[in-house]
């Protein structure tokens, strides 16, 4: 893989991409993220090929047996097994690290209190800015490593200010929105060297590397929460937080009954539980204090400015321009980004003004920004400030 | 040892001494079952019997109280499980696999320096609904210190208890070895700690011991644990064992002298470094240095001293590979973040001077 960081300065808005940046290793130390599944193993083993003196390490994040069912199970089981048997294969080192306790408390447990404040929490970006890409990263450090890569589908670009994060070329398996809070300082260590696979050019890889874990299934769910059941993970973190409440219009007449309000998303149609109507009805908003999800027609989903919180920059220069930008938003992961003006306040704040309404501007969720394929940075939608 | 690999975890377990690798070689040529009545049958017997009388020796007591087991977890459960429904009591610090058996209000503090309160223990012997079972390790695994057996034996067993006495670190690293002089009536060995094979142990059992058996099935070791006997880990524990008497007092001294050299050189490079037990009677051959708690964890120091060709120990690994806070540290008062920065080197049979020299310079790279 050539190194082509002495190339010039991409821009962005031309979409030219210079190529991947991962430098021939000559014996440096790179520590990988293996989580067991094909993603990370092909990542560990093109870091091989590339010369790297590879480390591989697995985050124990949380107790699967405790999670789901309260019980005990000393040991994360089969993907701890999975990554071990891949750097076994590849003859590199592997360790586990435990970062149980920082899991819980930065990523679980944040994760269950923006359900009980009536959001819809994006909890990989919290594991990402916690977890991956402060403890993890801290580890790499302390084992001596110049890099750390992970499998994750983004492109990371030398930019004339300092590294850039980009789209993945693939955009069926984008991760950029996920990776929204990483900043400069993280991406200069880190490395993304599927960034400019597609999936099946990954699986091909850990065939051609004689990789088990060549065939294994897509992980799609929350990883702390198999099954998509995340109210009952909810529960086990926040006894109490599914009280049930009323469903009401936005006239405040009560429609039905709910039983906790984290079973809704703003935007939400499905499930509700209320015929009659002539109109399908959706949800607009969730009144925490008072738990009640109110709801409406589709119509009444549709919101062009709302605020955000938590803003992390990764576009030109050191901050955003105080004159405000132009860019291409994205409101949740699945989503096709639509043009919008931000407006930059003091406390990384902002204000988003979309060109066309959108339906299910959801609180919790992120908003990422983006010049064509750069990622410029990105925020958390508030609670606060959405327009009616 | 391999390359210029260094070895410190004794005491996780112990590389093969050479003689128990001769040993196993040549019983995996015997033929036969020893619970059969033919020639093959009794000439596999011999082998078992010999392997009884040098663990027997080892401990200086009769070989007919030697029961073999699957390993040392297997001896502790057996003794644990085996006397009955009477109270149970240990020390806060023993090993998971006797812990497990004991409920949490039967489980006797220890002071700072990792030793058993022998006034609680009297309290609880006192208050029990009636005379049960004591456990207490004889040396600590994660820091060496060694517990005052023999006198809390003295106290249970006047009360009418019975005691058990989980021994696995013992062997290699203590001398003399000898069960009567602790006064317990169960005592448990592990062949790999002290250079045998892993996957075979041993219940000594004193006489007058009535044991219900774990492992119900065919009457081997007189119908206190059933399955055909692992004739080649049971030769290969032999061999370590008599290995082991013959080092004596002199091979505890060569470790003291070892381990001495190793405190002294990390606590040059890292003079903030503390030594856990420190001031306690403790094993020849183990060293539990204290991290500050500005270093990075345990967890990370053992991978750094891995990546530099040395394997030493951190806390108890569960079987993922990752390493949870030391609940012996933790029972000695530590804090938790000192408890997760605590490392350990263990020495034994296989260990040269080179060695300690290998890992002080490595050592001295990586020192916080």
């Amino acid at each position: 893989m050539p190194d082509s960081r002495a190339t010039a300065t991409p821009d962005p808005r031309s979409g030219t991409d210079p190529g991947p940046d991962l430098a021939p290793g000559r014996g440096r130390r790179a520590v990988v993220a293996m989580s067991g599944g094909v993603d990370s193993s092909v990542t560990a083993a093109l870091l091989v090929e590339a010369g790297y003196d590879v480390v591989g390490l697995t985050m124990q994040l949380y107790d699967q047996g405790q999670a789901v069912a309260g019980g005990r199970t000393c040991c994360a089981g089969q993907d701890i097994h999975d990554a071990r048997r891949v750097a076994d294969r590849l003859g590199i080192p592997h360790y586990v690290v435990d970062y149980e306790g920082a899991f819980r408390r930065d990523v679980m447990e944040r994760f269950a209190d923006s359900y009980v404040r009536g959001e819809t929490p994006v909890p990989c970006v919290l594991c990402n800015q916690t977890v991956k890409f402060r403890d993890l990263l801290g580890a790499a450090r302390d084992l001596g490593a110049e890099i750390l890569a992970t499998g994750h589908y983004v492109r990371r670009r030398e930019a004339a200010d300092g590294p850039a994060l980009w789209r993945g070329r693939d955009s069926a398996k984008d991760q950029s929105y996920f990776l929204f809070a990483t900043t400069r300082a993280h991406l200069a260590m880190l490395r993304f060297p599927l960034g400019d696979l597609t999936k099946d050019q990954t699986r091909a890889l850990a065939r051609r590397h004689g990789l088990a874990v060549a065939g294994k299934a897509e992980s799609q769910d929350i990883c702390f929460v198999p099954g998509g059941d995340y109210a009952r993970v909810v529960e086990r973190l926040r006894p109490g937080a599914l009280d049930p409440g009323d469903i009401v219009d936005q006239a405040g007449r009560v429609l039905g009954r709910h039983d906790g309000i984290m079973h809704y998303t703003v935007g939400q149609r499905r499930g509700l539980g209320i015929g009659g109507t002539e109109a399908p009805l959706y949800v607009l908003q969730l009144r925490p204090g008072r738990r009640e999800v109110v709801v409406g027609p589709r119509e009444a989903l549709a919101r062009d400015r709302f605020a955000l919180h938590g803003l992390n920059w990764l576009g030109p220069g050191t901050a955003p321009p105080e004159t405000g930008i132009r860019a291409m938003v994205k409101i949740r992961n699945t989503f096709d980004p639509v043009p919008a003006t931000v407006e930059v306040h003091a406390d990384a704040r902002a204000r988003v003004t979309l060109e066309t309404p959108a339906h299910g501007v959801a609180p919790g969720q992120a908003c990422v920004l983006y010049e064509g394929e750069r990622v410029l940075g990105g925020g958390w939608i508030a609670r606060e400030g959405l327009s009616e | 040892m391999t390359g210029d690999l260094v070895y410190l975890d004794h005491n996780a377990t112990a590389p093969l001494r050479p003689g128990a690798a001769e040993a196993m070689r040549a019983a995996l040529a015997v033929v036969g079952n020893p619970s059969s009545v033919h020639g093959h049958g009794r000439r596999a017997r011999r082998w078992i019997e010999d392997a009884r009388e040098a663990v027997a020796a080892l401990l200086a007591v009769p070989p007919a109280w030697v029961v073999f087991t699957g390993g040392g977890s297997e001896a502790n459960g057996l003794a644990l499980s085996g006397l009955g429904d009477g109270p149970r009591l240990c020390s806060a610090v023993e090993h998971d696999s006797v812990l497990r058996w004991v409920p949490e209000d039967g489980r006797l503090p220890v002071d700072a320096l990792g030793v058993i309160d022998l006034e609680a223990l009297g309290r609880a012997l006192a208050k029990a609904p009636g005379p049960g079972l004591l456990s207490l390790m004889w040396a600590n695994n994660e820091t060496g210190v060694v517990q005052p057996v023999a006198e809390a034996a003295a106290r249970a067993r006047a009360a009418g208890w019975r005691v058990h006495c989980d021994a696995v670190q013992g062997p290699g690293r203590l001398s003399p070895l000898d069960m009567a002089a602790l006064g317990v009536d169960l005592l448990s060995l592990s062949a790999h700690k002290l250079g045998g094979p892993a996957g075979v142990g041993a219940l000594i059992v004193a006489d007058g011991v009535t044991l219900a058996p774990l492992v119900r099935g065919g009457g081997q070791e007189r119908g206190r644990r059933a399955g055909t006997e692992n004739l080649v880990g049971i030769a290969g524990f032999g061999a370590a064992a008599e290995a082991v008497r013959a080092g004596g007092a002199a091979e505890s001294a060569r470790l003291a002298a070892l381990r001495d050299r190793l405190e002294a050189g990390l606590r040059a490079s890292c003079p903030v470094a503390a030594i856990h037990g420190a001031g306690a009677a403790r094993l020849p051959n183990t060293t539990c240095v204290g991290l500050p708690d500005t270093a990075p964890t345990a967890d990370i120091q053992v991978m750094r001293l891995d990546l530099a060709g040395v394997s030493v120990g951190a806390g108890s690994a569960c079987s993922s590979g990752k390493v949870a806070p030391s609940h012996v540290l933790r029972a000695m008062g530590l804090t938790e973040a000192a408890a997760r920065r605590a490392l350990r080197f263990s020495l034994g049979w296989s260990s040269t001077p080179a060695d300690v020299e290998r890992v002080l310079a490595a050592w001295a790279a990586l020192a916080p």
